[in-house]
């Protein structure tokens, strides 16, 4: 229990302070009964930090980590190379245990990195303003659907079947309970038609590319198609890396572009805490939900940073607010601005070119397979495989011999032999030739 | 219009340059004033990565045609940025935060280790089950302890915060409603002292809220809450122990009343650190409860976040749990995470997020639970009564306490009466605490009680840590009171920053930074 | 002749024939601190006495403005969008917020003069 700086004869004589013989004096207000004896609670005592260590070891052996086998997953997270410095800096006691900057003068570190990391989205995006992020992509897709019901004070939302269906599904729990949230279905490897689906009654339409099935999508013709019936485009990014090679949804016209982060500065964490970034046009600006950080000077004219606008926010707004939101991503944004401050303008795109050349050998090698079909023509580090024979099968016969082929289609309630790859800068040669190897032995 | 008390200065007023002789380079000593890295950046890689030529003829058109404009730094340049930007940072490492309702608690050192455990850190979501048994594992463990301490038979682990665990709260006894047939019940009795995250996650999920007073003494009137009850109630939305930082002596009461008249009980838990392993919300008759791991649990604050939401609930409400699922049967552990895939019975209201949760938090919470084990939970839940009491009886003679008869939990809350005539408002208070080496407690929250103050210690802090905590503010309490305004008027005078010109950031929002040239075509 | 009046809202409106101007009062303008963003309502836009007709926002605070009295919204002082501080300079002269053209002159006669006004006030 060496958390607890207390002794006892510290408790004595702060009880003794206080008036009070016995601890349970002070929980006199708690009904009878009502306080449990230790021995309900079927737990276990305190441990040392040896024996945790040990505990918490024994189950995190029995994973198979993305860094330790050929990792081919992805559909929203992606096995990325973290530089060393990242992890070290956000480990600064300053920024680990430092809390939300309400008191601007003492958090001038935090609110900083934060004016900075609006801008590098903003700069990503192709947008005019960008928020302290939200908690993933998932939830800032959500959040972009509310806001376009609120701007465009209509309810209904056309869902490409693009979209990854986690984040499908989060909007319609969330967004679906104001209005219609129309799914439409798509064959991996094509885009639907959605133009036909925009009536006066859409609020927003929401497009991912690159897609789940890793189809590169053109947004302009549908940005103009909803802006001319009165709707907004919302464009969703699962890999963010792929901006450093691809168009920014904001030079397509999307009006609100909903992101992963995960991909720069966060490891995969098996789905969390990941960060979710949201930018969107200055005329929306008091429509956006979560923190924004904001500059102006201090009393002796210095320049510093604040939080800004947060009348939109749940603390004064209450029932009124853009959003319940109270906490960003922290940390996690943290690592991604730091990550993306020693990547820089070069060295964001050597990685996406990078990410785009294995991606595209390893198309080609598998493509030569019996057994495998490419399905997607314009990919950028994902693409879609047709398997002879049902995908998580082969997955699961695959991670047996300690290779993660990827994910199957079927996981995310798509058809079963569709198996979704992804391809980082981290894959080997030896990588690939294991992951053809091993295909090509279950299929044929 | 809605006459609005809370309105406070936000200017920063004007400050003459503190009496030091200025320096050549700007910065003095150790403070280092630091640019933005757009104006440092000149097109540095801080990262070794190929130069890679790829084809246009797999991008579909799209390739970008522009730069995106950002900046890049080399490693020993991004390390000395980030570094003299993290000491303009007040944390929990360097000093006592006595922000209530925050549970400001120490992180332990283990909790990062564990988390980065290659097993758990670098894992992919989708990976097959038979590849993250462990992590699993884990997440099952961490459901047995929160189900443990609670006395509550299930918990929905996804939520990625505690606003975002109040949404699913909401969502499930929305989902209960419509199960029964009565789905017209819209309504949510909320306290007026009820955090701002209760009455906009009631409107987010659809409901309309109708505000309970509180009484004289700091409690929700009960009697009120009881006669506002009917048909059209969904659920009642309490904090226990309360936002005034006690213990509401009725709950059990109200509880069965909100049951009997066939609505929900919705428990904010935001103060579980009061009372973790010492009674259980479950006994109490709650039907779903977030838990702030960020909290209650120590995972870090990191500056605003990651946090974690998981949300226990009550027989009444479990079939309603959100995907996806955790089963554990004669294969091992596995998600469930379709409706089709439901176990009997389940009937999940939908997905509030994309993957499973907050997996990076669970690991640190459940190596604090470890760690600390059923009796270090106690102890801490003990201790951090202690101190807040502690804290109330050594400064209520100076400073007034609107509830100070009588024993308060984890936070002892204070208001502005002691302050009255001396021309020192809270806010200037706060800001006198700052040049003393002290974050500010919480301020104007609840808003039940005027100019309030509330102190969340934590079991974290020694003995010598609280005394010279008590000792700082009784002393700024007495020359408030005796007129001596010097130390507070302008105050911070010694932060790496004045106060702020709030009013300016939000008449005139710069939310980035930009080029000098489309800087200018602004103007 | 115009005449001004005032709610138990703080607001004031001023009477010139069947076209009425609406502001928030001095005391609540000083309550309120430093207003940072007005929204106003929409010429056409039809309001109830006491129906919410505006909001006005300080760093901290965001209140309603309430209708006065009913009637339809002929103009708003779009001033405000760009300069808030009018409201905290003159918020019972160039800081008003729009103009009605009544519904009923009579709800107007029901509101406080100024001096029942300053005597409300002085009990907050």
């Amino acid at each position: 229990m060496r958390y607890l700086p207390l002794t006892t004869e510290d408790r004595r004589a702060m009880m003794a302070k206080i008036g009070v013989s016995e601890i349970d004096a002070l929980f006199r207000d708690v009904p009878d009964g009502a306080i449990a004896p230790l021995s309900a609670f079927n737990l276990p005592d305190t441990q040392g930090e040896l024996e945790v260590d040990r505990a918490l070891s024994r189950l995190a052996a029995k994973n198979i980590a993305a860094g330790s086998a050929p990792t081919f997953c992805g559909a929203g997270a992606y096995k990325h190379h973290v530089p060393s410095a990242v992890d070290h800096l956000i480990q600064r006691s300053e920024f680990l245990t430092s809390y939300t900057p309400y008191q601007p003068e003492i958090a001038q570190g935090t609110l900083q990195y934060l004016f900075e990391f609006q801008t590098q989205v903003a700069l990503l995006t192709g947008m005019e303003v960008a928020n302290a992020s939200l908690y993933d992509g998932s939830t800032a897709t959500a959040e972009a659907v509310l806001m376009a019901q609120r701007v465009t004070r209509r309810s209904k939302a056309i869902l490409s079947g693009g979209l990854h269906p986690h984040y499908a599904e989060t909007v319609e729990t969330v967004a679906g309970l104001f209005g219609e949230m129309k799914r439409v279905p798509v064959s991996p490897g094509s885009a639907e038609d959605l133009i036909a689906l925009i009536d006066e009654e859409t609020a927003c339409v929401v497009v991912q590319s690159p897609d789940v099935y890793g189809l590169i999508r053109n947004l302009r013709p549908i940005a103009d198609a909803a802006h001319a019936k009165g709707a907004l485009l919302i464009a969703v990014v699962t890999e963010i890396v792929s901006l450093g090679l691809l168009e920014s949804p904001g030079a397509q016209g999307a009006d609100i572009v909903a992101a992963e982060g995960q991909s720069i500065g966060n490891g995969l964490n098996f789905g969390g805490p990941y960060v979710g970034l949201f930018a969107t046009r200055e005329k929306f600006l008091r429509q956006m939900p979560g923190r924004l950080t904001g500059e102006t000077v201090d009393a002796e004219g210095r320049r510093g940073f604040v939080l800004t606008l947060s009348t939109r926010e749940q603390h004064i707004r209450r029932e009124k607010a853009t959003s319940n939101i109270c906490t960003n991503s922290g940390l996690c944004t943290l690592a991604f601005t730091i990550h993306m401050t020693l990547l820089g303008e070069e060295g964001l795109s050597r990685l996406a070119r990078l990410n785009h050349a294995k991606a595209v050998t390893l198309a080609a090698l598998l493509g030569k397979l019996d057994g495998v079909q490419v399905l997607t023509p314009a990919f950028f580090n994902e693409f879609s495989l047709k398997l002879s024979r049902p995908a998580a099968a082969v997955v699961n016969a695959l991670a047996a011999k300690g290779i993660l082929a990827g994910v199957p289609a079927s996981r995310l309630g798509g058809a079963d032999d569709l198996l979704i790859v992804a391809v980082t800068e981290t894959a080997t040669d030896e990588d690939m030739a294991a992951l053809a190897a091993a295909l090509k032995e279950m299929l044929s | 219009m809605s006459l609005n008390n809370q309105g406070r200065s936000t200017g920063a007023g004007s400050a003459e340059m503190a009496s030091t002789p200025t320096t050549i380079s700007g910065d003095r000593g150790l403070d280092h004033e630091e640019k933005l890295i757009f104006e440092l950046g000149h097109g540095a890689v801080g990262v070794d990565l190929p130069d890679v030529k790829v084809a246009d003829d797999r991008l579909g058109g799209m390739r970008r045609k522009g730069a995106v404009g950002l900046p890049g730094l080399s490693e020993p340049e991004t390390i000395r940025h980030y570094v003299r930007l993290s000491r303009n940072n007040y944390a929990i490492d360097s000093g006592l935060y006595p922000l209530g309702s925050c549970t400001m608690k120490h992180n332990p050192r283990l909790n990062e280790k564990m988390a980065r455990l290659p097993g758990f850190g670098d894992l992919h979501p989708l990976a097959p089950a038979s590849a993250t048994q462990g992590a699993l594992g884990l997440i099952s463990e961490l459901m047995k302890w929160l189900t443990t301490l609670t006395g509550m038979p299930a918990v929905a682990m996804s939520p990625k915060a505690g606003a975002h665990g109040e949404l699913c709260g909401l969502l499930a006894i929305r989902a209960a409603l419509e199960a029964r047939g009565e789905g017209h019940r819209k309504r949510i009795l909320v306290p007026e002292s009820a955090h701002g995250t209760n009455p906009a996650t009631a409107a987010f999920a659809g409901f309309t809220v109708d505000e309970v007073p509180a009484k004289p003494d700091g409690h929700v009137d009960a009697d009120a809450l009881e006669a506002k009850l009917g048909p059209d109630v969904a659920a009642i939305m309490l904090t226990n122990p309360n936002t005034c930082g006690l213990f509401e002596p009725r709950v059990k009461e109200m509880a069965d009343a909100v049951h009997k008249a066939g609505g929900y009980f919705y428990c904010d838990g935001a103060n579980f650190n009061a009372i973790a392993g010492k009674v259980r919300p479950g006994d109490l008759g709650i039907d779903a409860m977030h838990i702030n791991l960020h909290k209650t649990f120590s995972t870090p604050h990191g500056g605003g976040g990651p946090g974690a939401g998981p949300v226990v609930l009550s027989e009444r409400l479990a079939a309603f749990a959100p995907l996806p699922l955790l089963v554990h049967d004669a294969k091992g552990f596995r998600l469930v995470e379709t409706r089709a895939e439901a176990p009997e019975g389940a009937q999940p209201f939908g997905r509030m997020c994309a993957f499973h949760g907050q997996m990076g938090m669970f690991t640190r919470a459940l190596s604090y639970m470890l760690s600390h084990g059923r009796d270090g939970v106690r102890q801490a839940s003990e201790d951090a009564v202690l101190s807040a009491n502690y804290i109330l009886a050594s400064l209520k003679d100076v400073m007034s306490a609107p509830f100070g008869d009588g024993p308060c939990m984890h936070e002892a809350l204070f208001d502005d009466s002691f302050l009255e005539g001396s021309g020192v408002t809270t806010l200037d208070f706060a800001k006198a605490m700052i040049d003393e080496g002290y974050h500010p407690m919480t301020m104007y929250f609840p808003l039940v009680v005027h100019g309030a103050m509330l102190i969340e210690p934590t079991e974290s802090e020694s003995k010598e840590s609280l005394d010279r905590f008590i000792h700082v503010l009784r002393s700024l309490a007495l020359e408030a009171r005796a007129g001596q305004t010097a130390r507070f008027e302008g105050a911070p005078h010694y932060a790496p920053r004045r106060r702020l010109d709030e009013t300016l950031a939000a008449r005139k929002p710069v939310l980035r930074w930009k080029p000098d040239v489309l800087k200018e075509a602004a103007e | 002749m115009s005449e001004t009046r005032y709610t138990d809202q703080h607001e004031w409106v001023r009477l010139d024939g069947d076209s009425a101007t609406v502001g928030i009062t001095r005391f609540a303008a000083e309550q309120l601190g430093d207003v940072v963003y007005v929204e106003l309502p929409p010429a056409g836009k039809a309001v109830k006495a006491g129906g919410e007709a505006a909001v006005v926002e300080s760093v901290k605070a965001a209140s309603e403005v309430y209708a006065p009295v009913g009637g339809e919204v002929t103009g708003a002082n779009d001033v405000l969008t760009t300069e808030p501080s009018k409201v905290n300079d003159d918020p019972e002269g160039e800081g008003w917020f729009f103009k009605l053209k009544l519904a009923d002159t009579g709800e107007f006669a029901k509101l406080m003069d100024a001096a029942a006004y300053a005597a409300f006030t002085k009990d907050h």
